[in-house]
């Protein structure tokens, strides 16, 4: 296979990664910022344990991206990191948070002890959900980087009026996307709690998104630039929108499960918009477009890149069926027995 | 303090930590499925215990080894982003095929083991035990392969820019994993994970004997424990005897610091303990000569080639890898002394009279861990001023725009995180082993158990993981 073949198609793996964790680990962060808005211990436990077995295998989607891009694009991996210094390492400590308070908090049947934890994990999975959208918002206007590639800016330029839009729409995806999973996992009077804030936090996004997508518009054209040359590209935001517009219709018919299809399209619609927008870069330099960081000229070599296909392809398939195994197996509306935290 | 150092600090600190809690996981996984095995196999109710109570401090140690590990993957990056541009194309392969390939299934499967015990049947529930133990086991090959690369790299070629080496491309993926010293490290570091497990196991059943309480489980579990410790403790020691042999061969600078040898051509003694100085080129304390030397080649007259042969600024801290290096020999041999005696008075059936080997048996929790932790200082230490050795120096593959009052704050960030977590860790642990396994009835417990009310109502219920 030839390198520039190789280069798109992990592109588009990458892609896929980080789409898969976008979607799963999506409604467990929303779940994290939401459920300390109920008050009864027994149904904060019932929506923790909506996730509680399969949050950790959500993580695994950013691990493996990460592992992935280092793999695969391994000067991109260098300039990010380092240059998100502070920001990872808060991402970091948000992360840990929430690993351990979710381990934690059933512990101890002190109510102290147990609130302290709800409020950890609600307070990090939002520091997270924020910080992945400062991320992306960043990553769609681009970085200042020196001709070897590194990031010039320092912290306060990360932290511009665009990327925190991003944080905002990203903050109310997650939280519609897990409150939609928690609908399709809760029952009785929590479900009809819990269908309350669908129709909230739909509304919230609907009106960031629609935010985001005008300023993006107006300000950033060169993310636009692709749907202008081939408008056969345009089919994927009409995608989103109506993917978007179909999640308050089911609610409206009580279709959780339909609703939550429609909000991972979502999710699909809106990376792959953002991929087309960013393709073929990965971090754009708009100091100098020249050393920016494009999948062309920032990759591993081809016989890594092949290794590294052979493995997706053995292990992808693998990791998907019993993946869905076990989501098949924690179908059913969640119920609190002695293994639950 | 630049940030080349502080880097190095922040590694080493958070990789230590992560360090402690993988091995620990491992070794239980090892130690669950026997008990699992054991359980289908005999029917017995005792058995189901033993794995309810190892399956909740094993979620513990696998929850920290998770939190702690995302750390691990993107510090490359963060702190080594030359480094990273140099090794990428080699080194990203083996860490992105952990993440596909181990992680993956040992948190899938995990699933099942915490949360399934009521949703499959015992076979399933039996073989996602076996899975996550897989799971975690792949996960030390993939990331010990990548540091074994980094200790003696085959497989690749240099690129070179202007004269200078910029980048390491693979020109064959097969010599990657298997380096001379991949095969050798990773049959030591795995069996001083398994190690973690048995003596952690040896360690609460003796205190439960000692307390006499849960007698018949305990006593189970230190049988289990025994025959698993034995077996591994000695294996240790050969596997060990391989790595010198290997170093030997393949770092020879290290190897003279792991014994304080200066000489450049001359027998090498070994210590049994000592301080060396590193300006008057000497060690003192015990020191029996041309020990080394008979170990590595069977004649004590045989020359092993000593520190002199090196350039200073080429050379390791010679004083904290020998420490560290006979830190854990000391630590092994005791291992195998404890698993020796165990065995000779359970053989007397004279074992659980023994209270004072039940105290020691109580204390040796700690011997692996420490072991573990000296064995990479050793390692670590002992491979510099190289990162990738013979290639690239550490100093040359640090973050080029980092600043020193970043890397800073967050190993204040860290330090503080993690002391909570250590402390919280030993808390929650003590609290585990004082509440001791659930009773011994195979009756499904009710559906809700662990509710705040229940606890008022019944003030010694406990809640399960
Ligand atoms: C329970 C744990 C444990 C125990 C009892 C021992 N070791 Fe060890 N040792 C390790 C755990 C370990 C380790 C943590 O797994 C290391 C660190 C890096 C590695 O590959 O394995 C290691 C490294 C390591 C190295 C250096 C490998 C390298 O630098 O690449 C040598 C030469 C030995 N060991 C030799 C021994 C000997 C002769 C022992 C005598 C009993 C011994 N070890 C006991
Ligand atoms: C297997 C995966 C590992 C990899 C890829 C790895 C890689 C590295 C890297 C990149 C550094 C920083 C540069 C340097 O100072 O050399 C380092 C240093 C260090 N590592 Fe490891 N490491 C691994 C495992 C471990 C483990 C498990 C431990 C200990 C428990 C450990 C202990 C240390 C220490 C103490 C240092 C600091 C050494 C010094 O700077 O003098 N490492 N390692
Ligand atoms: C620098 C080196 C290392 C990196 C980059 C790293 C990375 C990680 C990551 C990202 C996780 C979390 C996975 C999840 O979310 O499920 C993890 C956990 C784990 N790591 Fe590490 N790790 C390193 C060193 C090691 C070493 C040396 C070993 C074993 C020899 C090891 C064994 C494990 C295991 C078994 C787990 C699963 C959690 C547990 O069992 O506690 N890691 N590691």
């Amino acid at each position: 296979m030839n390198l520039e073949v190789d280069q798109i198609i992990w592109f588009i793996l990458l892609g896929i990664l980080f789409t898969g964790y976008a979607i799963l680990d999506g409604f467990d962060l929303g779940v994290g910022m939401l459920h300390v808005f109920v008050q009864d211990d027994t149904d904060r436990r019932l929506l923790i344990n909506s996730i509680g077995p399969i949050w950790d295998g959500n993580e695994v989607w950013l691990v493996t991206g990460g592992g992935a891009m280092f793999a695969a694009f391994p000067y991109v991996y260098a300039t990010l990191f380092s240059g998100f210094y502070l920001i990872f390492m808060a991402l970091l400590a948000a992360l840990i948070f929430r690993a351990v308070s979710i381990e934690f908090r059933s512990k101890l049947l002190s109510t102290r002890w147990r609130s302290m934890w709800d409020w950890a994990f609600a307070v990090s999975s939002l520091i997270a959900t924020v910080l992945l959208g400062a991320f992306v918002g960043n990553l769609a206007v681009g970085l200042p980087l020196n001709a070897k590639g590194d990031y010039i800016g320092g912290l306060w330029h990360l932290v511009g009026p665009y990327p925190l839009l991003v944080s905002l729409t990203t903050v109310a995806l997650f939280t519609m996307h897990g409150s939609i999973y928690l609908a399709l996992r809760t029952e009785g009077d929590l479900q009809s709690k819990v269908a309350e804030w669908v129709h909230r936090t739909t509304t919230f996004f609907i009106i960031t998104a629609v935010t985001t997508a005008l300023v993006t518009l107006v300000y950033y054209p060169r993310l636009t630039r692709a749907f202008r040359h081939s408008p056969g590209f345009f089919v994927f935001p009409i995608l989103l929108m109506l993917a978007v517009a179909n999640v308050p219709r089911e609610i409206a018919r009580n279709k959780f499960r339909r609703a939550f299809i429609s909000s991972c399209l979502s999710i699909v619609f809106l990376l792959v918009v953002l991929s087309i927008g960013l393709f073929p870069d990965l971090v754009y330099a708009p100091n100098h477009p020249d050393w920016s960081l494009s999948i062309f000229n920032s990759s591993s070599t081809l016989k890594t890149l092949n290794i590294m296909l052979i493995a997706a392809i053995i292990g992808i398939p693998v990791v998907l069926t019993y993946t869905i195994y076990i989501y098949w197996v924690f179908r059913d509306k969640v119920r609190l027995g002695s293994h639950s935290y | 303090m630049n940030a080349v150092f502080l880097s190095r600090l922040q590694f080493g600190l958070t990789i230590s930590f992560h360090y402690i809690f993988p091995p620990l996981s491992i070794g239980l996984g090892l130690m669950m499925v026997i008990m699992e095995a054991l359980h289908l196999k005999t029917g017995k109710a005792v058995y189901a215990q033993m794995l309810r109570f190892w399956t909740g401090i094993f979620a513990l140690t696998f929850g920290l080894g998770v939190a702690t590990g995302i750390v691990m993957e993107f510090e490359f990056g963060t702190n080594w982003a030359n480094y990273s541009r140099f090794v990428g194309d080699v080194f990203g392969g083996p860490l992105a095929m952990e993440g596909i390939f181990a992680f993956f299934l040992e948190s899938g499967f995990l699933a099942i083991l915490l949360f399934g015990h009521d949703k499959v049947g015992k076979w399933l529930h039996f073989f996602s035990t076996v899975m996550v133990f897989l799971g975690s086991a792949f996960s030390a090959v993939w990331i010990t392969v990548a540091n074994s690369w980094m200790q003696t790299p085959r497989g690749f070629k240099l690129v070179y820019k202007h004269g200078q080496p910029v980048a390491a491309h693979v020109t064959n993926f097969a010599q990657v994993v298997f380096n001379p010293s991949s095969i050798d490290r990773l049959t030591h570091t795995f069996v001083g994970a398994l190690l973690s497990g048995a003596f952690l196991v040896l360690s609460v059943s003796a205190f439960y004997l000692l307390r006499r309480r849960h007698e018949d489980c305990a006593r189970r579990c230190i049988k289990i424990a025994l025959v698993v410790a034995m077996g591994t403790s000695l294996l240790q020691l050969l596997t060990g005897d391989f790595n010198a042999r290997m170093i030997a061969r393949y770092q020879p600078a290290k190897l003279a610091a792991f014994e304080g040898h200066f000489k450049a051509d001359a027998p090498a003694g070994m210590s049994i303990m000592g301080w060396v100085d590193t300006k008057a080129q000497k060690v003192y304390g015990l020191r029996i000569p041309g020990m080394l030397s008979w170990l590595l080649y069977w004649n004590p007259k045989h020359p092993v080639i000593g520190l002199d042969h090196f350039k200073p600024a080429d050379r390791p801290p010679v004083n904290p890898v020998f420490q560290s290096y006979h830190i854990m020999v000391a630590m092994g041999m005791a291992m195998i002394g404890l698993a020796l005696l165990g065995c000779f008075f359970w053989w007397r059936d004279s074992l659980w009279r023994q209270r004072w080997l039940l105290w020691a048996f109580v204390f040796s929790a700690i011997a692996p861990l420490i072991a573990n932790e000296a064995g990479w200082f050793s390692a670590e230490v002992g491979r510099q001023p190289w990162i990738v050795y013979g290639i690239l120096k550490t100093s040359q593959g640090v973050s080029p725009h980092l600043a020193a009052g970043e890397v800073l704050a967050s190993i204040i960030m860290f330090s503080f995180i993690y002391l909570l977590l250590g402390a919280l860790f030993v808390f929650l642990l003590t609290r585990k082993i004082l509440a001791g396994p659930p009773p011994v009835s195979d009756a499904p417990v009710a559906d809700g158990q662990g509710k705040l009310t229940d606890a008022v109502l019944q003030p010694n219920a406990r809640l399960s993981a």
